[in-house]
């Protein structure tokens, strides 16, 4: 199978999921309560809005995860060719690491990784 | 000895001989299809069975009997229960996204279990950056989980979206660098070729010292990623009545635990074909009687074998450690693991510049 695999897995998922969906519609019983279409909260009624300011520690995390993995899209490439090219290679990655591990030290000495 | 490539000729050559050409591709991608969604339930059947017996064994309990010799057909009678339950959710769920989220999940994992290679010649697709996609499918898993918390419109749900994305996403970077440090050694990011060169030896034996480092580093990190215990703060029952999916139930809950399963067999088997040789019998240099028996026995059961003995070391975790509050679920991986890795990865560059490796 050639690339067209991801296209076949991806219907075949949905045909999955909504196949799943539409059998549990057509077979599950039904009933009108309205108490059960509210939000579960260990019996208590929801009080004010659920979509409400967040904690920024969260956000700091991804800002910080989207900082690493960019490095790590940029380690790949070096990762395959690093048997054929050799030393000049080592000496970079060496160089590029050292830099990175510079803004993980910032990171920490600014107190990203605190949860506070 | 064991060579499946032959058979799958084989019956694409059949296929093309009594259809026509386009019928005969169609028909090849329905069967593909359908045997990695029988896969698929199955795993998810004989998963779901096995935590719950081994969670037994721990706790010196007899596990699901009732149904079946040894209650093997518990999940199969859980299963059709689900299916036929209402669907009770909440009426102030955004309704759009709160149906899309389990199609994330499934359709995420359905897709990394595509490239795998199950023995020789048995794989779907030999993509050419498998271990790269496997990596990106996974991060799609983690949209699945954000959209089905957020979407539910429950404080419960929310905190434990948002725990979960932040665990996923960091412990993402430990899975990736310690797949990177092995494909050092590999210098490929095709499965079948990470697969071929650990003929002689498994990389967990090539690679030495970080070789070992990376393994454990992806094992801890894989539980993170799977948000299996000690890292399920995203369901964390006690606290969080069922963290992000406590506005789903039904069939639609079914997906989501079908899926985390599923993610866990995906993080065991690229444990088994990274570190441990994927389909590839164990061979001790010198020992040649003892390296043929080993030959005789088939790749598959080698796979599955190793794959199984991940499995049980994950779910042993889950009866070992407590579950870590979300400050040093993130102080272990950026403070140690991200830190450690990187030191890793320097390390096994300097062994496969010197040429230590095998």
């Amino acid at each position: 199978m050639g690339a067209e695999a991801i296209v076949v897995f991806f219907i075949a998922g949905l045909v999955f999921v909504g196949g799943g969906a539409i059998a549990a519609k057509l077979l599950s019983p039904k009933s009108t309560n309205p108490d059960k279409w509210e939000p579960y909260e260990s019996g208590m009624k929801t009080i004010g809005s659920t979509w409400v300011q967040f904690k920024v520690g969260y956000f700091l995390i991804a800002i910080l995860f989207l900082i690493f993995d960019v490095e790590t899209i940029f380690l790949i490439p070096w990762a395959v060719a690093m048997k054929k090219v050799g030393i000049v290679a080592f000496v970079e990655i060496v160089i590029f690491i050292v830099i990175l591990g510079l803004g993980l030290l910032y990171a920490y000495k600014k107190r990203a990784f605190k949860w506070e | 000895m064991y060579d499946f490539t032959g058979l799958i000729q084989g019956i694409n050559k059949w296929l093309h001989s009594i259809l026509p050409a386009v019928a005969a591709d169609v028909v090849g991608w329905i069967l593909i299809a359908a045997a990695f969604l029988g896969l698929f339930a199955i795993l998810g059947l004989v998963l779901v069975l096995a935590e719950r017996k081994i969670a037994a064994f721990f706790q010196l309990r007899l596990g699901p009997n009732r149904i079946g010799p040894w209650g093997i057909f518990q999940t199969v009678a859980d299963a059709i229960k689900l299916l036929l339950k209402e669907p009770v959710g909440t009426n102030r769920a955004d309704s759009f996204l709160y149906n899309l989220a389990p199609y994330f999940v499934i359709i995420a994992a359905l897709m990394s279990m595509s490239v795998l290679p199950f023995a020789k010649g048995l794989h779907a697709y030999d993509i050419d950056i498998g271990v790269f996609f496997v990596i990106a499918m996974s991060s799609l898993g983690v949209m699945g989980i954000l959209l089905g918390g957020w979407a539910s419109n429950n404080k419960y749900a929310l905190l434990g979206a948002m725990r979960s994305g932040a665990q996923m996403i960091s412990y993402e970077l430990s899975v990736g660098l310690s797949i990177l440090t092995i494909v050092l050694l590999s210098g490929s990011l095709r499965m079948s070729d990470i697969v071929a060169s650990q003929s002689d030896y498994w990389f967990i034996f090539k690679g030495h010292i970080p070789a070992w480092i990376a393994f454990m580093i992806f094992i801890i990190a894989g539980t993170a990623e799977t948000n299996r215990t000690p890292f399920d703060l995203t369901e964390a029952e006690s606290e969080l009545g069922a963290g992000f999916h406590t506005e789903y139930s039904g069939l639609k809950f079914a997906f989501f635990f079908l899926s985390e399963f599923v993610n866990m067999f995906i993080i065991a088997a690229m444990g088994a074909i990274l570190f441990f040789g994927g389909w590839m019998p164990l061979h001790i240099g010198g020992w040649d009687g003892f390296n043929h028996v080993m030959d005789f026995i088939p790749p598959i059961f080698w796979f599955f074998g190793k794959v199984s003995f991940l499995i049980f070391l994950i779910m042993w975790f889950r009866w070992t450690f407590p579950r870590l509050r979300i400050d040093q679920l993130l102080t272990l991986e950026w403070k140690y693991l991200l830190p450690m890795n990187l030191a890793n990865i320097l390390l096994m560059a300097f062994i496969v510049l010197m040429g230590w490796h095998l």
